[in-house]
């Protein structure tokens, strides 16, 4: 692939190596050690995040809530979701990842704007933490979503601060955004043209795409908000004039492609996966990249279908239910073409493939269920039940999580230069893939029934599949804690990594494991497509 | 063209990620577009939501327009203008080499950003002596309906927006012109002048679309 020598592996000068001072990690500007800088925040907000589903779950075990009263019920799964959406998944693959990788992928020696970098991480962790203080003080409970007018005019919560954190944060977002797609354009490798591009980075640049411009909207509208709940402007207020349904308007606006956010770098690491662990080059390239761009460009127009039952007029719901469904095509486009690069590729089941397959699987079934939702009538009958919790979960964690997770397991070689046991490995995928299923597959069926979401009671026919949701989600916190221990542990114990353990393509295995400061020893240069598999020599041993 | 490697040569404001100061300048430019986009977007957000309730309170929102003062907002306009003016001829001036006169370009228009905000706040000023104010002592003359208080919270909010990010420019028109007049900037290395002056255009821009969204709503 390239015209490099060989790289020497354990290189003595790595960006790990360099400087241990803890002020060399507060002021790096390089890019993978922000990237590591982020994976330690992002796994204590998922620790938390966690922390309130579990609560959550323990009260749902039995029909009246025993474990905690309705208010502070409210505040979990206000917890839960503002945790997980916008410190956890927003962040996860493209922050910890991308901000490792993408450099890397395209043969530069950072991101185009290195300081801009730091300064999301810092303005990422200041959010995190102001919105944290709300949680502490005493929550917030108007669920992730700060519906107006109950946020504006009702709640006695911290409303005011946590929103505040989520604005800081949101800025954090937008300077990654912005950051990949200055660096994609214009930081590539010689050689290194559009259509050789790991698929990886089309779906980085789509996702940057509409964070730059969704989020700035999210910040403006969540403004909006705290500034009526200080001053009482009426600005969302039936009873000053304002209009409670705008405010859904201007949030969905950010909020329905903060979706695509959350599973469009998950894709690409499926892309990377499933053609590096089948031996093939992938089918369909270009389908799979510019599906990418389709999805963000059709992710802007749908977000109504979060209004059917809000007062919208029956012809623009008509319009978004039609657009909902065509959003549907370029996702269906992507699993068809992994499937058709697995057909008679030379599988290996490594954990990250595992994950991969997993995610083609339940991002299936999300993307499905989906459908469903995009319909005027069913949605009517499941808005805002288990059915909504069961589909996005499926989207988020069986798609999301999974891809973060194999794209931890794939590139942990190469930014700790351990490898993780492979064996523990499999174990909690499978453990995860089963306790994710037996957690919210009942939801589906409870949804259906017409259990509403974000009760901490429930009629009590609803009780078994209540049980087995929680015991699925304890299954599935053993599958968390697991990658937890054994990924922490082989930083110390792991066998030291190859510069290319998984004999994979691309120009982030070229380099040593893990890579020096500056990334390669020298620029490399491109002369063939991603995913040459095919002509790659057959490996003599991992 | 690549004319460096991993050992790191500093050229004159050449950063060690890029390979040459095209390269940078390119990657300079971009990421001013791209931040333009986000900040147009935000904008996009006001803009939306107050043009959905002026759709659902045409009068009442005209009613509202008449309390402003129309004629420094267009005054403000020329300000504006003039000041955006002698931000381009800044550039003009560093691209030809001559610090001097893009120095003196880059204060003239800070100033004229000065002179802005000082007709703003005198605006501001007569609008709270008339109550205009939503949340301090709000009685406006004539209809005082809610729409009309929707009306003033909307144009309160966009044009307070709207100058913090002139009082953002301001600063850095007058940082860039200490560097510039340190000697800083020549004909090859001008990057941050042209990206300081896109920004300030922008700033610009948002107020020419301010002035009739909220200054000239009633028609004749
Ligand atoms: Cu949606």
């Amino acid at each position: 692939m390239t015209t490099l020598p060989a790289p020497l592996s354990g290189s003595e000068h790595n960006y790990l190596s360099r400087d241990y001072h803890v002020l060399s990690w507060l002021l790096t500007k390089d890019h993978k050690r922000i990237g590591i800088l982020y994976l330690v925040t992002i796994t204590a907000f998922f620790l938390l995040g966690g922390l309130a589903a579990t609560l959550m779950r323990l009260n749902l075990l039995t029909p009246n809530g025993w474990l905690v009263e309705g208010a502070t019920y409210n505040k979990l799964f206000t917890m839960h979701g503002v945790i997980m959406v916008w410190f956890f998944l927003v962040p996860a693959v493209p922050a910890v990842i991308g901000n490792f990788i993408v450099p890397l992928m395209i043969g530069a020696r950072d991101v185009a704007f290195p300081r801009l970098n730091l300064l999301s991480w810092y303005l990422f962790t200041i959010g995190g933490i102001v919105a944290l203080t709300a949680m502490v003080r005493g929550g917030v409970d108007t669920g992730w979503t700060f519906y107006t007018p109950y946020s504006t005019g009702y709640a006695n919560t911290y409303v005011f601060l946590t929103a505040t954190g989520i604005m800081i944060s949101g800025f954090s977002s937008i300077l990654t955004g912005l950051n990949f797609i200055v660096t994609i354009h214009t930081m590539r490798c010689p050689g290194l043209t559009w259509f050789r591009l790991p698929l990886f980075l089309w779906s980085l640049y789509a996702t940057s795409i509409i964070m730059v411009l969704a989020t700035p909207v999210l910040a403006i509208t969540l403004a909006l908000v705290a500034a009526e709940r200080m001053l009482g402007l009426g600005i969302f207020d039936p009873a000053a004039g304002g209009d409670p349904v705008l405010f859904q308007h201007l949030f969905w606006f950010y909020s329905h492609p903060a979706v695509y956010i959350m599973i469009l770098p998950g894709m690409g690491v499926v892309s990377e996966l499933i053609t590096c662990f089948s031996r093939k080059r992938v089918f369909g390239y270009s389908f799979i990249a510019f599906s990418s761009l389709a999805i963000a460009f059709f992710g802007f127009l749908v977000w109504g279908h979060h209004m059917f039952v809000a007062g919208e007029s029956t012809y623009i719901a008509f319009a978004f239910s039609l657009l909902s469904y065509i959003v549907a095509v370029p996702s269906a486009i992507k699993v068809f073409n992994w499937t058709a690069t697995l057909y008679k590729g030379s599988i290996s089941l490594e954990t990250p493939m595992l994950y991969a397959l997993g995610f083609i699987g339940l991002f299936t079934m999300g993307g499905l269920t989906g459908l469903f939702l995009a319909a005027l009538g069913m949605d009517v009958h499941v808005h805002d039940t288990y059915f909504v919790i069961a589909h996005f979960h499926y989207i988020m964690v069986g798609g999301m999580v999974m891809g973060y997770m194999g794209a931890l397991h794939f590139w942990w070689p190469k930014m700790t230069g351990r490898m993780y046991p492979e064996w523990w490995g499999r174990f909690s995928a499978f453990t995860i893939f089963i306790g994710f299923n037996l957690t919210f597959f009942p939801q589906f069926i409870l949804g259906y029934l017409g259990m509403p979401r974000r009760y901490h009671a429930y009629a009590p026919e609803f009780q078994t599949l209540n049980v087995m949701s929680t015991a699925g989600a304890s299954i599935l916190a053993v599958g968390y804690f697991l990658p937890l221990c054994y990924l922490i542990w082989s930083l110390r114990y792991g066998p030291l990594a190859k510069a290319n353990p998984w004999n994979a393509t691309g120009l982030e295995w070229q380099t040593t494991s893990p890579p020096p400061e500056h990334n390669f020893e020298s620029i490399p240069t491109v002369d063939q497509e991603a995913y040459a598999y095919h002509l790659m020599e057959v490996p003599d041993a991992r | 063209m690549r004319v460096k490697n991993t050992a790191i040569e500093w050229e004159t404001g050449l950063a060690q990620q890029f390979d040459d100061l095209p390269q940078q300048h390119e990657a300079a430019t971009l990421g001013m577009w791209v931040f333009l986009a986000t900040e147009i977007l935000m904008f996009g957000g006001l803009f939306t939501a107050f043009t959905a309730y002026r759709a659902t309170y045409p009068h009442a929102f005209e009613v509202g327009s008449e309390h402003l003062y129309r004629w420094i907002g267009v005054g403000n306009t020329a300000v504006l203008l003039l000041s955006s003016l002698f931000v381009a001829l800044a550039v003009h001036a560093i691209k030809h080499g001559d610090n001097r006169a893009c120095t003196r370009d880059l204060v003239v228009a800070a100033a004229l950003g000065v002179v802005f905000l000082g007709l703003k706040s005198i605006e501001y000023t007569l609008d709270i002596r008339e109550g205009l104010l939503p949340w301090y002592h709000f009685h406006p003359e004539g209809a005082n309906d809610a729409a009309t208080k929707l009306f003033l919270v909307f144009y309160w909010f966009m044009t307070g927006l709207h100058a913090v990010h002139v009082t953002i420019g301001i600063v850095l028109l007058l940082f860039f012109a200490a560097l510039c007049r340190r000697g800083e900037y020549d004909t090859e290395w001008h990057n941050p002048i042209e990206m300081v002056g896109l920004y300030w255009h922008f700033v610009d821009i948002v107020w020419i679309f301010l002035l009739p969204t909220l200054y000239l709503i009633k028609p004749g």
